[in-house]
């Protein structure tokens, strides 16, 4: 039988305030353990949480940028529940009246473009970090994070593949990046996303019994995840079996799911208005300004990008879906003729260290004029691509400091585009090579290569290596 | 509503409380009374009157986005029944 598989999303996102969203702790990542608390995020008995008014602006913006429509009078609810990650035996969170709801994220995948519709977003506390002891019967809770404002994001149950899962999830990720509400990073926490899995036979109008998955942590463990529990499910199905409607938690170093037994008698939540905050009233006035200040986002960036730049619409999506990279982008173009090899050495060489060596696109050392004076030299053909890597590297260490032009002139860079020199460097090669140039006439017209590469080698790599390759095939071929 | 020994032991359980079988019928009887004192709100007529999400008519009660020095941690947690010098002690919360 042929399975489809079936998966709605909630993600968590920590917006970036200075402080939490009911007290004035603050919501540095780490600490040590309970150092950024105070009676409030403590759950202390008697406390008056008050609400931070930045984050109702951040979630707004939100709300907005996922095509919403925006719950004018909203109001926070109460959650009941008692684990000890949250003090309060209770989670202020939006249950009757969450703040945005109806939305529709458009994402693009191999097959083409589809729409994620968002069935409502709302406004709650983080809960706090639990560390179980290895050996006793203990677990220390630290409450640093508890009281960090999250904005959740519930879909409907669109996704149909990873791909989908993992294209919405960057485009969440862009968009709050762009709008500057959150840090966004996965491995910090500040992104998580929990799973709502189901499958059923291809052409199926129900919904199979879902499980959903907690405590995912990157975009390869969330691809993992889905991969493994859909076919744990598909198994079940197929032995005869049932999918029992639980939560289960994914193990990144096991490589499975497991069901989370303690909490799985816990879900009555027992809601109620909350109050301690009073509603929120949206102004026209505030909801115009929000609409207002939406910064122009990754889609229609990449459009601007092939429109004016004549980049290819991949490479544009690339550079546009960072906000960082867009802005060397967009900085650089503004003072620099040159997009197409700004295009080049942004999506080789940057991309290359973000992706291999761990470079984080909001921390590039060089700045756009920097960037801009080396694309010219790049563009005015003043060195060889080989050598412009090695400069480029230099100027990533070094950062605005380095110094092109004397880097240039104290090693002796400057490419080599002397015709008589490289003629004269080509003939030395053949004929201490005759046994290749055997090969060659042999019909091994791959060797042609060997012949180019020793005379680069010879020219200390600076050779325009267009020159050297007309003049091997020029000259091998008259022999 | 009717308070039942059931509901009794539900909500107990939610809470994490435990009770004696003399204390769930104490508690059976006293929330029983409890909730039978709030009927007395169902004799109200509200027709034609709003639900009200919050006692005072007030909203947007809120404050800037200021950090302030966070509590002594050593006075925080000397609330607790046990702790450490860094965290409150719970008993261990996974299997």
């Amino acid at each position: 039988m042929n399975w489809e598989i079936v998966m709605g999303l909630e993600v968590h996102v920590e917006l970036a305030t200075k402080s939490k969203i009911f007290c004035s702790c603050t919501t540095a990542f780490g600490g040590a353990p309970n150092t950024h608390c105070c009676p409030v995020c403590m759950g202390m008995p008697g406390t008056l949480p008050v609400f931070n008014e930045q984050v109702l602006d951040y979630a707004l913006k939100a709300g907005v940028a996922l095509n919403c429509e925006i719950t004018r009078y909203n109001k926070f609810d109460r959650k009941n529940y008692f684990y000890p990650d949250l003090p309060k035996a209770y989670q202020i969170s939006q249950l009757y009246l969450p703040f945005a709801r109806n939305g529709a994220v458009e994402i693009e995948t191999k097959a083409g473009s589809k729409t994620i519709r968002i069935h409502e977003i709302h406004m709650e506390e983080d809960a706090g970090k639990l560390i179980h002891s290895p050996f006793g019967d203990a677990t220390y809770p630290d409450y640093n994070r508890c009281g960090v404002p999250l904005i959740e994001i519930v879909s409907e149950p669109d996704f149909r593949s990873a791909e989908e899962v993992l294209a919405y999830l960057a485009k969440l990720k862009s968009t709050f990046e762009y709008l500057g509400i959150s840090d966004v990073k996965m491995e910090e926490g500040s992104m998580r996303a929990d799973v709502n899995l189901s499958v059923r036979p291809v052409g199926s109008e129900t919904f199979g019994t879902r499980t959903e998955m907690k405590n995912i942590n990157s975009f390869k463990s969330i691809e993992r995840a889905i991969a493994f529990e859909s076919k744990r499910q598909i198994e079940l199905l197929e032995a005869g079996e049932k999918v029992v409607q639980q939560t289960r938690r994914w193990d990144e170093n096991k490589g499975k799911t497991f069901s989370m037994r303690s909490k799985e008698d816990a879900q009555d939540y027992r809601y109620f208005p909350e109050p301690d905050i009073p509603p929120l009233r949206v102004s026209e006035e505030t909801l115009t300004k929000i609409k207002n200040e939406q910064p122009e986002f990754a889609g229609e960036k990449a459009e601007r990008y092939v429109r004016d730049y004549g980049l290819a619409k991949e490479d544009a999506q690339i550079i546009a879906a960072s906000k960082h990279l867009a802005k060397l982008f967009d900085d650089t173009v503004a003072i620099s003729p040159y997009p197409k090899e700004i295009r080049y050495w942004m999506l080789s060489e940057i991309l290359y260290f973000i992706n291999e060596k761990g470079l984080k696109a909001d921390n590039i050392g060089f700045s756009a004029e920097k960037f801009a004076a080396f694309i010219e030299i790049m563009a005015a053909d003043r060195v060889n691509k080989p050598t412009g890597k090695i400069i480029f590297e230099e100027m990533l260490k070094t950062g605005d400091a380095f110094d092109i032009e004397g880097y240039i002139k104290a090693n002796q860079l400057e490419q080599v585009d002397d015709g008589d020199l490289i003629q004269k460097t080509v003939r030395e090669v053949i004929a201490a090579n005759p046994k290749t140039v055997e090969q060659y006439k042999n019909g091994q017209t791959k060797v042609l290569g060997f012949f180019v590469g020793q005379t680069m080698k010879a020219l200390g790599g600076k050779a325009k290596p267009e020159s050297v390759n007309r003049y091997v095939k020029e000259e091998l071929d008259t022999l | 509503m009717e308070i039942t020994k059931e509901l009794v032991t539900y909500v107990a359980g939610l809470s994490r409380i435990k009770l004696t079988a003399e204390e769930e019928q104490k508690m059976e009887k006293e929330l029983g009374a409890v909730i039978a004192y709030m009927d007395v709100l169902g004799e109200l007529d509200t027709t034609g009157k709003e639900p009200l999400s919050h006692v005072f008519d007030i909203d947007n009660v809120m404050r800037a986005d200021e950090v302030k020095p966070s509590y002594d941690r050593a006075a925080l947690l000397s609330n607790a029944p046990e702790h450490t010098d860094e965290t409150v002690v719970v008993p261990k919360t996974v299997d």
